[in-house]
């Protein structure tokens, strides 16, 4: 028998259910796009015409047309970076033991499966824990600090494991060539091996941030006010966040609040956009940096 | 445990054992005796006895894979670095035990530097890649003095004159053979006893590895020097022994000269003439 | 010598920050346990696990956490319902046929629908996905299952894709090769080669999904309502474990109080739920590890 290179009628058969699928995968992936498009639209259809300077800069009120989002941001920015200042050094220290000192012992690689599994934990556990750890047993209330200290708990694991892999990227070459010169492992590490990893560390930190400043559940579980006339003025202070402000507007059911949080909104979105371009400029920055 | 390796001709491994070639004046620098080594079960060297000398230029040759540079790892304990590596047999430096109780091995490569086979500059300015080992190791008091020992340094290494104006600038920005120049002298700037070279030039032109060449030559008056090179002109060109290394064991140890012309081993002289390897 | 106390004292101080995670689980484990345990001096752990009416807030108490788990199993199963076809499909669009140019486009939306902060997606499920359901779902309560579970679908779809696409990426070239040189095209390829050689990838990633409704707070908090009914209508207000929580924590409970540990109790057996899941979805990942490399 010759060989014929034209389709026959099966292959064809077959080959037309091989751009059906495509067609359909396609209408998925637009499908999901249109679904986030709809998101964005709605919220700003809502909530672009409240968004002023006055909404920004002023205290909630009982009156939806005379409420602002100061507070709530000044709280979501003061949280956020104490939840950074907690989560990055022990988050790198956990990653730098296990990268580089724990090996393929017992113990490391029992804090791995641990760490492995708190990532897939829901936040609102970590809420709880931070009720009956931070809120009563430690006695911080119901403040800045225990907020910070939830939070920074539930972005551990991230800041764990994407240090983990920005360790992994500095060549070996990098610490023989440190070791061959006399340095110790500690010096290797904190003179070649953390600066080269820094803008993957920085990246994945500003990343797990980004998801922890929109966290709603943890901080209403360990009793974030969601009604507070003041921003925070120490750690200790009681506060409110963001995604709490626009939760509480939310949940009211006259329309002027509804608007409100649209508005709240659109400010989280911008400060998430905001986080987002700092990991990519971060990243490019030090990329170039000490290279050619 | 010797079922990982081929058996050699009768008589050879006795006939290595011990081989220090006659009439040499220099003091003995290195010792090492009875030495194996393990990667997990895998045996990658095999009874390797051998006295390096001080002062002299010492290259060890040998086809891919036959542990010629895991043998020049254990020298400065690099190897320590690699999980599930161990090491039997003795490595003795000016008559101490490398691998004695006790010893510090930051400060054993502290005294026997290392260049790699792919030049590895961190990712720092020239003037810090070479400032980093006198810094971590404090060999300096002053900035002056830092100064000074970075210069004698690249001096040393024959690169001061093409870096001089841009100290400052990253090092990676530097061409293959300089990059190699540099990590000579940052391993120099730390003023070792012993310098080891894994393959420096294999990665190189001609032209750079000639300047490497020379510059080895230069060094020795200075430092003792082993050599790794898969490069038979090389070692003949620049060495003073030469000790030729097949499947993880020594074959053959001796004068570089007489290895070259006169080799006393059959599998020497196949692989010296281009016959095998 | 003192550089190497210094080095161990600092192995030391890295070793103890590695231990905070540990200590977060033993202190998730011991907070949830130390109330429960308290719960259950006071409530028979049947009634807990059977009843059928959930009532903590009412003059009758009744501690029944069946309506509670029906809740969330209901807006996980809509979920998933969602999440699973749509993820799985774009999985093996990205992972088998789209061209680079679709992939750096696709990835990044992916992304951010995977970004979104869930109080976003619960007033996007609350003001527009349930309006717009009511005008063809005259029945459809203004909270219900429905709408929250649709929503969520949207939020775990990137998760269920990009886990799969990396199962269906680690199966090897030669096993597609084979296929293709059998006259197989593309989608015979997919779904008869790759699919099944990816399964336990695959499933590893519905598994870790259905974990993640099943926490989802913030989406069934805002839309689904707050009545704890045990029914399996979607179109109705209903109650989720994790909503329940919120509820409690918003309101003036006093600490101490048996209402007040019930969201301890409810909490370690979402605790529980999802840490099965977890360890199940990570026993299949490892398997599928070990097959292919």
């Amino acid at each position: 028998m010759a060989v014929s290179l034209k389709a026959s009628r099966s292959s064809a058969g077959r080959r037309r259910m091989d751009v059906v699928f495509q067609v359909a995968a396609l209408a998925v992936l637009v499908a999901a796009l249109a679904g986030l498009g709809a998101l964005i639209g709605d919220v700003w259809r809502d909530g672009a015409g409240r968004l002023s300077w006055t909404f920004l800069t002023t205290f909630p009120s009982r009156r939806a047309e005379q409420a602002g989002i100061y507070h709530a941001i000044v709280g979501s920015l003061y949280v956020i970076a104490l939840t950074a200042a907690m989560a990055l050094p022990i988050g790198v220290a956990s990653a730098v033991y296990l990268e580089e000192y724990g090996g393929r012992s017992r113990t490391a690689r029992f804090i791995e499966l641990n760490i492995a599994n708190l990532a897939a934990v829901p936040s609102i556990i970590y809420g709880l824990l931070g009720l009956g750890l931070f809120v009563r047993a430690l006695g911080m209330g119901r403040s800045v600090m225990a907020g910070a200290g939830t939070l920074a708990l539930l972005a551990l694991p991230v800041v764990i494991l994407s240090t983990r892999e920005a360790l992994r990227t500095v060549p070996s070459t990098i610490r023989e060539g440190s070791y061959a010169l006399g340095a110790t492992k500690w010096q290797t590490i904190w003179h070649q091996v953390l600066p080269m990893a820094l803008p993957g560390i920085l990246t994945g930190l500003i990343l797990s941030l980004s998801r922890a400043i929109g966290e709603t559940a943890p901080l209403i579980t360990i009793g974030a006010l969601t009604y507070i006339p003041f921003a925070p003025d120490s750690v200790w202070s009681a506060f409110t966040v963001l995604p709490i402000q626009i939760f509480n507007w939310v949940s009211r059911p006259q329309v002027a609040f509804k608007e409100n949080a649209a508005a709240g909104i659109l400010v989280l979105l911008a400060l998430l956009l905001t986080m987002n371009a700092l990991a990519i400029v971060v990243r490019d920055r030090f990329q170039r940096k000490g290279r050619p | 445990m010797n079922t990982d390796l081929p058996t050699l001709p009768p008589g050879l491994s006795s006939l290595v054992r011990g081989g220090a070639p006659a009439a040499e004046t220099a003091p003995v620098k290195l010792d090492v005796r009875d030495l194996n080594f393990y990667y997990g079960e895998k045996r990658a060297l095999d009874g390797i006895s051998m006295a390096i000398y001080a002062h002299r230029v010492t290259a060890f040759i040998g086809p891919s894979g036959c542990g010629k540079s895991t043998f020049l790892r254990t020298l400065n304990r690099m190897n320590d670095i690699i999980p599930g590596a161990r090491v039997e047999g003795s490595v003795t430096i000016d008559g101490q035990d490398a691998y004695g109780p006790g010893v510090d091995v930051v400060s054993l490569r502290r005294q026997v530097g290392m260049v790699f086979q792919k030049s590895n500059p961190f990712p720092k300015s020239i003037f810090e890649n070479v400032a980093y080992g006198l810094r971590i190791n404090n060999l300096v008091q002053t900035k002056a003095e830092l100064a000074a020992r970075v210069e004698e340094s690249l001096r040393a290494a024959a690169i001061w004159d093409e870096v001089k104006d841009r100290l400052n600038d990253s090092a990676l920005a530097l061409s293959g053979g300089q990059q190699q120049r540099l990590c000579i002298a940052r391993a120099l700037a730390i003023r070792p006893d012993i310098l080891l070279m894994d393959e420096p030039a294999s990665a190189l032109d001609p032209i750079a590895t000639q300047r490497i060449e020379e510059l080895v030559y230069d060094l020795k008056k200075d430092y003792t020097i082993v050599i790794v090179t898969h490069n038979m002109q090389q070692a003949a060109r620049v060495s003073d022994y030469t000790a030729f290394f097949w499947l993880g064991r020594l074959v053959e140890y001796g004068r570089t000269d007489k290895i070259f012309t006169a080799p006393s081993e059959k599998l020497t002289e196949d692989y010296v003439t281009g016959r095998c390897g | 010598m003192s550089s190497r106390r210094a080095e161990r004292v600092i192995e030391g101080l890295l070793f103890l920050c590695a231990l905070v995670s540990v200590g977060t689980t033993a202190g998730i484990i011991l907070v949830l346990s130390a109330e429960t345990v308290a719960f259950f001096r006071e409530v028979p752990i049947l009634d807990f696990l059977t009843g059928t009416e959930w009532t903590p807030l009412f003059a009758t108490q009744r501690f029944g956490v069946l309506p509670l788990v029906l809740g969330t199993v209901v807006v996980s199963v809509i979920a998933l319902l969602v999440a699973v076809p749509t993820g799985l499909v774009s999985a093996i669009y990205l992972s088998e046929y789209a061209p680079d140019r679709v992939r750096r486009v696709v990835k990044p939306v992916l992304e951010i629908l995977a970004g979104v902060p869930t109080v976003v997606y619960g007033y996007f499920a609350l003001t527009f996905v349930t309006p717009t359901l009511q005008a063809w779902l005259p029945g459809l309560a203004g909270f219900n299952a429905l709408s929250p579970g649709l929503v969520m679908g949207l939020m775990i779809l990137p998760l269920v894709s990009s886990l799969s696409e990396d199962a269906m990426r680690a199966v090897p070239r030669g096993l597609r090769e084979g296929a293709y040189a059998l006259g197989a095209t593309r989608m015979q390829t997919s779904w008869q080669v790759v699919v099944p050689a990816a399964f336990s990838g695959i499933t590893a990633a519905v598994i870790l999904a259905a974990s993640r409704a099943i926490g989802e707070t913030m989406i069934v908090a805002i839309a689904a309502g707050q009545q704890p009914r045990f029914t399996a209508n979607p179109f109705v207000p209903i109650e989720t474990m994790t909503a329940y929580i919120v509820q409690v924590s918003l309101g003036d409970t006093p600490q101490g109080t048996l209402e007040y540990r019930t969201i301890f109790a409810v909490g370690m057996l979402l605790f529980l739920m999802t840490f099965a899941l977890n360890l199940l979805s990570g026993w299949l990942r490892a398997r599928f590890r070990e097959e292919y490399s």
